[in-house]
Formats: C-alpha cells, structure tokens, sequence
C-alpha cells in the first residue's frame, strides 16, 4: 500500500486495474474521460484498452469480453448511456460470466453536459444494481467491490461517480503493483441457450432477474458502504434524520459534525435499496431530510417504504421543495437546508413543491458584491473553427440559412459575435435536424456542423440518411485531427489507438464518397479567401454536399508568433473585434491591441482587416488544406489546463 | 476526555482551506499540485476540487484545496477560506465571498479581458477590482505581474510568483523549500532556476 494524490477518476482507474480488470473500452465525455485514459497510462502489459468509436460500440466490445468470463469496465458520460442503453438493455437479461462495471460519470449542474439525466433511475429503469460512491478513496475501493458483486450475481453493475467525485483529488491509499491479482479466465463456451435472446429466454431470465434484485437488496443492507450514522446525545430526541449519498454525503455530514450530529443515513447503493437498513433508520423517527443531486431516487424509496409498512415519518426533500430540484448542490446550499431542518420547526416549513423555498435560502446564489463581467468559455484565440464559421457567415450573408451545430468545442460557435449555432441537440443530431428543416422549408440554405470525432461517433447515419433521402444540405466538417473539448483524445480519423498503435487511418473525405457524395471539398479554414470561395461555390449545388474545414486544434500545434497592430493603419474601425470574438484582440484605452501572450499567429484578423493594419513580425501565409503539422508530445499535453498554449502563467512544463 | 466541540476546534485551526483562481488556460492546476504534493510530503491530507472541462476554454476557473485531518467535503464553503490566490483580478472578487475574516487575498495586477468586454466596447477596468479588494479586505497583498515578469524576463510564471508571494505570507503553512522540492520532483530541470527565482520574487518586496 502507499499514498498517491488522485484524481475521482484516476482512482476509479487504479481501482480496476489492481481488480485485475482485462479489457477496458469507452468513449470520451467530460467528468468520465479520466477513467480510460489513466487505465492506458497506468495498465498492466495484460490489459487491452481502447476508445471505441461511440459508448454503444464500447458496450458491444465490453460485452464480448465479459462474455468469455474477462473482467471488463465501459466508461462514459451520462448522456453516452443514453447511446450506449440498447445494447445495456438488453445485456443485462443475458447477463455476464467475467465482472462488469458500468462507469457512468453523471454531472450535476450540468457542469458540461445537455441534460441532468440520473443514472440511480436508469438503474432502476435497466435493473442492473448501481453503486454511488462520495469520494476517491472510496470509489477506488467500490470498484473492486462493484466487480465482485457484478460476478457473483452474473450481472453488469453500474459505478455511478458525479463530477464533484470524478474530478476532486484526494491523498489516498493504494495497492501496489505487487498486491494486484492477476486473474485467469475460462474463455468463451458456446451455448445458444445462454448467449442468443429470444423472448422466451427473456421470460425466464426476466424472472430470475426480479428474484436476483430483492436477495441483492437484501445483501445490500449488509454492505458496510451503506451505514447508519447515529445521532449525538443532544441531537438523539430531535426524531430528525438525514439521509444521503454521493458527494452531498460529504457536504451533509460536514455541517452535521459542526451542528452536532444527527442520525444519518449514507446510502451507496441506491437500487436495489437496502430497504431492511433503511427501516432501522427510520425506526422512532418522525422527520427525515433527502440530501441528493438530481432525481428525488432516495426520497422516493424512502416514500414508498413508509407507504408500505404504514410508518408516521414525514419524509422531506425535492418533491416538498425543502430541497432545490435542480442544479448543483453546493456545500453551502447543504448547510442552509440542514439548517432550515433541524433549527426551523421542518414542518411549519411549507414547500412550494417547485423547489422555490429552497432556491430562496441558498447563500450559494448570493452575487459577489461588486458587478463582474460574464466570463463565458470561448473559443481559443487562434482556433480554426472560427475562421471555418467566420467564412461560412460572410458567404452566406444575406441568404435565408439555418445553421445545424453539434457537440465538441464548436458548440461555442453560438457566442457573439459569430453566433453560428442555431440549433443543438446531441452527438450527430445536427445532420438529422438539418435535413428535417430542408424539407419542410425548401427555400433555407441548411447546413450542419460536426466536428471529426462526432463524425465518426453519429453524423454517419445521418449522412447515409441524408443521401438516401435526397435531402438538400451542406454538410460542414470541422476537422482538427482530435477530440478537443474533452482533452485531445485520438479517434479513427487520427491513426493512433490507445494501444499506442500507430494504424491506418480513415480518411473522411473517402467515407463521404464511399457513401455517394460527389462534391466533398478540401480547405484550410485559415486561408481565408480559399474558404470563402468554396463555400459561395459549394452551398448552391444540389442534394448532399461536404465542405472539410482542415486545420489542427491550437493545443496540438505550436505557435508561429504573434501578430501585431500597426497603430499607424489601424483605423479604429474595430471590425476585427467585431466580427472575431477572438480574446487575443482586446481594447486598451480605446484601441484595438493584440495579447501576445494569447496569438498564436493565425492571422485571420489580419486578413479581414480592411485597413491592412494587422501584421505579423514574420510575414507568414497560410498553408494549403492538410497542412503538416508537428504535434507537440502528447505526453507534456494532459487533458488539464497546464499545457494550455494560452497558457500565460504556467510553470514551463513542456 | 476533551469535549467533543473542543475536538472540533481544534481540527478546523489546523485545517487550510485555500483557493486559487483565475481563467482558463493560466496555469492554477499545476499551482493546486504542487501545493498539494509538498502537503502530502509533510504526511497531511489533502482534498480539492477544481474546474474541468467547458468552463476552460477562457472561462471563470478555480481550484478549492483543503489541507488536513477530518475532512469530507472536498469543496469549501463561503466565509471558510485562508487565503485566496486571484490570477486575475476580477476572479478574484467573483471568490471574495469564500474568504474568512481576516483571511489573505494574493493577487495578480494583470487583469484579462473578457471577450463580451471588448465587444460591448466597455472596456473591464481591473484597477476597479483590485480597488475594490482593498476596501473589502484587510490582508492583501498585489503583485504587479508585469514589473515582475519584465524583471524575470520571462512571461510565464505567475503561478511561481503567487505561490512564493502566499508561502511568504504564511497563509499556507508551507515553506520555500517544501514547494522547490516538489518542483524538482515534477518540473524539468533546466525550468527550476526561473521558477525559484519566481517563487522567491516576493521575497525581495
């Protein structure tokens, strides 16, 4: 055993492997991407890792593996399940020989996410049993539980970690290499009755399933990880009790330590419940307060458990609106609504039912005093989709357009000035949306945006579909040879694999006329005139057509210096802030300047400006579409913000 | 036996709760590591939490790190903080409301400007903010970024230089040397002479 500084999800990482996990297969997705990448980085030479090209393929290949009596882990993000369901679906009535573990990052807030979906009901939904740790050390230790149980019970099991867990570090204590225990395997045995669904087979499994939950529930309120906390002598006549789990756990029993302590109750497996600890929890209670993020899971059992065996507790949460509903909680909002419960008399405390009691109370929305300025995420300076959005505006100018984005980094394209996103749903559903507005308004020019992981996740159904449909569309490709948002993952298009293997890589413009495109164009986003050409020549002809903005993602590629402003030809028209939206160009005492420590040399301003009064130290002309770059060594460049080529007050780290 | 609340007590004056902020892309989670290493060699406990993902891309960034026994929660609650490390001026005020009373402000001079600033053509005044931290807290200490790194001759480390300037103030509980060693561990060796000379800056004020 030693101590290491870990990351939730490097501890989830090393928790598998020193579980001795066989095969791990994901898809990026910010607070889960962590996982997969520190099983690379840290796996023993017996451990198969990849990012497959989507979270259902990653599931299919998890499947296979566990299938031979392998451990193996998927990892995603929430809205990844989503994708990833039809398969888990159905999974989970054939079940698995070797441990499989489900990790699904869920993000409360949504921090970076579309939705505020609750894994603990799709567990419910999918009735695989889920596991909710509330910090690293624990969600290290839970993972190697998680697949003991998952084996015992032949079933798949979810690990369930919020961001808060996912991406808080703590000084932990972990095994050692040594202390790892290699596992053997019997392999795959063929047995049609075991391995191929039919309705019959789901009937009968359907039932063992039911039966395998209320014993799982069972042994679950034995679980050590599911514990009573009991309430302090000046605390223990109150009859009030708390329950919750996850990151609140934490922020909960915090003030509850500071107040005295009540009795508590931590539950980390929030299907099946343990319904026998949870009725010796509230034996002689007569109040209890849910502390949970998303869905009402615990309240709701809770409810239903006092329903049924005819208890006189008065159960509070978000369904009474004595907890907000949505959103984050914070250690703060926890503290006030603890505060309210036992200091308040709880039930002279009428919810609205909406959440709006709670909202009101929560110091944690309070404004810092003095009016800041907004600080949305930006685009990067010197980031190749805005000149790709940039050239795709001023060509279009004029036109009845819509334009289609999707997820990555170029869902920013929506902000000011370039306010390029006119719709976006999730991966890959700008194609769809695109086409399905074409046909109802045959009179708008329709365009969708994805970038090159998306690509290769969704958009190509959607270009099949948009083929065969003889749709009338622009499909724009916003290629720069990474999946940047989440932290410059490879995927198929970049001829590398988590294996460290260097393969052949798939070409996009090959794909698109491989499915039946005959106008697939090349360009370099930073040639700006090139670029605004191919668009007017482009976006006119008829049915699918695919413009490929090429150009490699800033982080990946050093940069060539940086511009200036001749302050004798700026004529301080200001078009290049404008327009741009770049933070490089910013104003100082009332002329337009640009931040060295920000330009990368793109030089995009200097070729809208009509003034020609941006230059560059080196005259410097962009390259031809598929410029070669070098990247930098992706070992210097984590998925944090320490290598950041913005990066003005780093330690020289490279 | 000590009475319990006693206990308590005792724990929370040991503890270090300590924040750092700025935006996306300067540099505040190599600064929370290395903190977070040095504590760790002198047998401490440590949490944080911090910003990842969307929010990085020049967005508003920060790192809650707590330092010692018996905590849970790797976040902070407001009026907690020791002390606050602003890379930027007016990320630094957006935390003020972390900060306990009496607790250290370290902040950077240089302020950045927000896009949506320079497109409203109102131009953020960071002198505004920094003048605002001084009629809103008692210890606080500027760093005129700019003098410093034109003395340093270089541009990159304002980490170094707030780090040195809070280990100077004695608000961390670390020393010069505890951070250097963990600098030589994680840092390449021909970098460690500017970063000392960084961290030390504040030294010579």
């Amino acid at each position: 055993m030693h101590k290491e500084f870990l990351m939730g999800n490097e501890a989830i990482a090393l928790g598998a492997i020193a579980a001795g996990v066989n095969l791990v297969s994901g898809y990026p997705g910010t607070p889960s991407s962590e996982v997969l990448e520190t099983v690379a980085k840290r796996r023993t030479s017996d451990i198969y890792v990849e990012w497959s090209v989507n979270e259902k393929a990653a599931m299919e290949v998890a499947s296979g593996a566990a299938y031979t009596g392998a451990r193996c882990m998927v990892t995603m993000k929430q809205v990844g399940l989503n994708v990833a369901s039809d398969p888990l679906m159905s999974l989970e009535y054939i079940g698995v020989k070797g441990g499989m573990v489900v990790l699904v990052a869920d993000d409360p807030g949504p921090v970076s996410s579309q939705t505020e979906q609750d894994t603990r009901c799709f567990a419910g939904f999918s009735k695989l049993p889920c596991f909710d740790p509330s910090d690293p050390q624990e969600a290290y230790e839970m993972v190697q539980e998680a697949f003991e149980y998952s084996e015992q019970y032949g079933t798949p099991v979810f690990l369930r970690p919020t961001t808060r867990v996912c991406h808080g570090y703590a000084s932990i204590t972990v095994k050692d290499e040594t202390e790892y225990q290699p596992r053997r395997f019997e392999g795959f045995v063929k047995d049609t009755g075991r391995w191929v669904i039919f309705p019959r087979l789901s009937y009968q499994n359907h039932i063992k399933i039911e039966a395998r939950n209320v014993k799982l529930a069972e042994d679950f309120s034995k679980y050590s990880r599911n514990r009573i906390y009991p309430a302090c002598e000046r605390k223990q006549q109150l009859k009030k009790g708390v329950v919750s789990g996850g990151i609140s756990f934490t922020y909960a029993i915090e003030t509850l330590e500071q107040l005295g302590m009540a009795r508590l109750f931590k539950v980390s497996t929030p299907h099946p419940f343990p319904e026998k600890l949870a009725l010796e929890f509230l034996d002689g209670l007569e109040e209890v307060l849910c502390i949970e993020e998303l869905d009402p899971v615990l309240e709701r059992e809770l409810n239903y458990l006092c329903g049924r065996h005819h208890l006189p507790v008065r159960i509070y949460g978000k369904l009474t609106g004595h907890v907000k509903n949505a959103g984050e909680n914070s250690r703060d909002s926890v503290h006030n609504d603890l505060l309210q419960f036992f200091e308040a008399d709880a039930g002279s405390v009428t919810g609205s039912g909406n959440g709006t009691a709670a909202v009101t109370k929560d110091l944690s929305v309070v404004p810092a005093p003095l009016a800041l300025p907004a600080r949305p995420p930006v685009l990067c300076a010197g980031c190749p989709h805005r000149a790709s959005f940039y050239a795709v505006k001023t060509a279009m100018k004029g036109r009845k357009t819509v334009f289609c984005g999707d997820i990555g980094c170029y869902t920013l394209g929506n902000a000011m000035p370039l306010d390029m996103v006119d719709t976006c749903l999730c991966m890959g559903a700008g194609l769809g949306i695109a086409q399905g507005i074409g046909h109802m308004e045959p009179d708008t020019a329709c365009f969708a945006f994805v970038g090159d992981s998306t690509f290769f996740a969704s958009a190509i159904t959607g270009v099949v579909n948009a083929v065969y449909n003889q749709a009338n569309m622009t499909l724009i490709i916003l290629d720069n040879s990474t999946t940047a948002m989440t932290g410059h993952q490879p995927h198929p298009g970049t001829g590398q694999t988590m294996m460290g293997e260097i393969v052949q890589k798939i070409n996009i413009e090959s794909v698109l006329r491989g499915i039946g495109l005959t106008v697939v164009e090349t360009v370099n986003p930073l040639d700006y005139q090139a670029s605004l050409k191919c668009v007017k020549q482009t976006a006119d002809k008829p049915g699918v057509k695919a413009i490929i903005f090429k150009s490699p993602c800033i982080a990946l590629t050093r940069p060539s210096g940086s511009m200036a402003v001749d302050s004798r030809k700026c004529t301080g028209c200001r078009k290049c802030i404008r327009e741009l939206g770049c933070p490089a160009l910013i104003l100082s005492e009332g002329r337009v300047c640009i931040d060295s420590s920000l330009c990368t040399g793109c030089s995009l301003c200097a070729q809208i400006c009509a003034a020609d009064a941006v230059c560059s130290p080196k005259s410097r002309t962009p390259g031809p579409a598929g410029d070669t770059f070098t990247p930098l060594d992706s070992s210097s460049c984590p998925a944090d913000d320490t290598c950041h080529p913005a990066d003005q007050g780093g330690v020289h780290n490279e | 036996m000590i009475p319990a609340i006693l206990q308590i007590r005792e724990v929370y004056i040991m503890n270090k709760n300590i924040i750092l902020c700025g935006v996306g892309g300067q540099g505040t989670v190599l600064a929370s590591k290395l903190i977070a290493a040095a504590a760790m060699k002198k047998d401490l406990p440590v949490m944080s939490a911090e910003t990842i993902g969307m929010a990085q891309r020049g967005g508003s960034v920060f790192s809650h790190i707590r330092i010692g026994e018996g905590l849970h929660s790797p976040m902070i609650a407001k009026s907690t903080a020791d002390v606050i490390l602003g890379f930027e001026p007016g990320e630094a005020v957006r935390m003020l409301p972390y900060l306990k009373d009496s607790g250290q402000v370290i902040v950077s001079s240089r302020g950045i400007m927000p896009v949506t600033a320079a497109l409203s053509g109102t131009p953020y005044q960071s002198s505004e903010m920094i003048r605002y931290l001084k009629t809103r807290t008692e210890h606080l200490l500027v760093i005129d970024t700019d003098e410093a790194c034109r003395e340093l001759g270089s541009s990159r480390v304002l980490n170094m230089l707030l780090l040195g300037a809070a280990i100077h103030s004695g608000a961390l509980g670390l020393t010069d040397a505890e951070i250097k060693e963990v600098i030589k561990e994680r840092v390449p060796e021909k970098y460690h002479k500017i970063n000392f000379r960084a961290l030390e800056y504040t030294h010579s004020l």
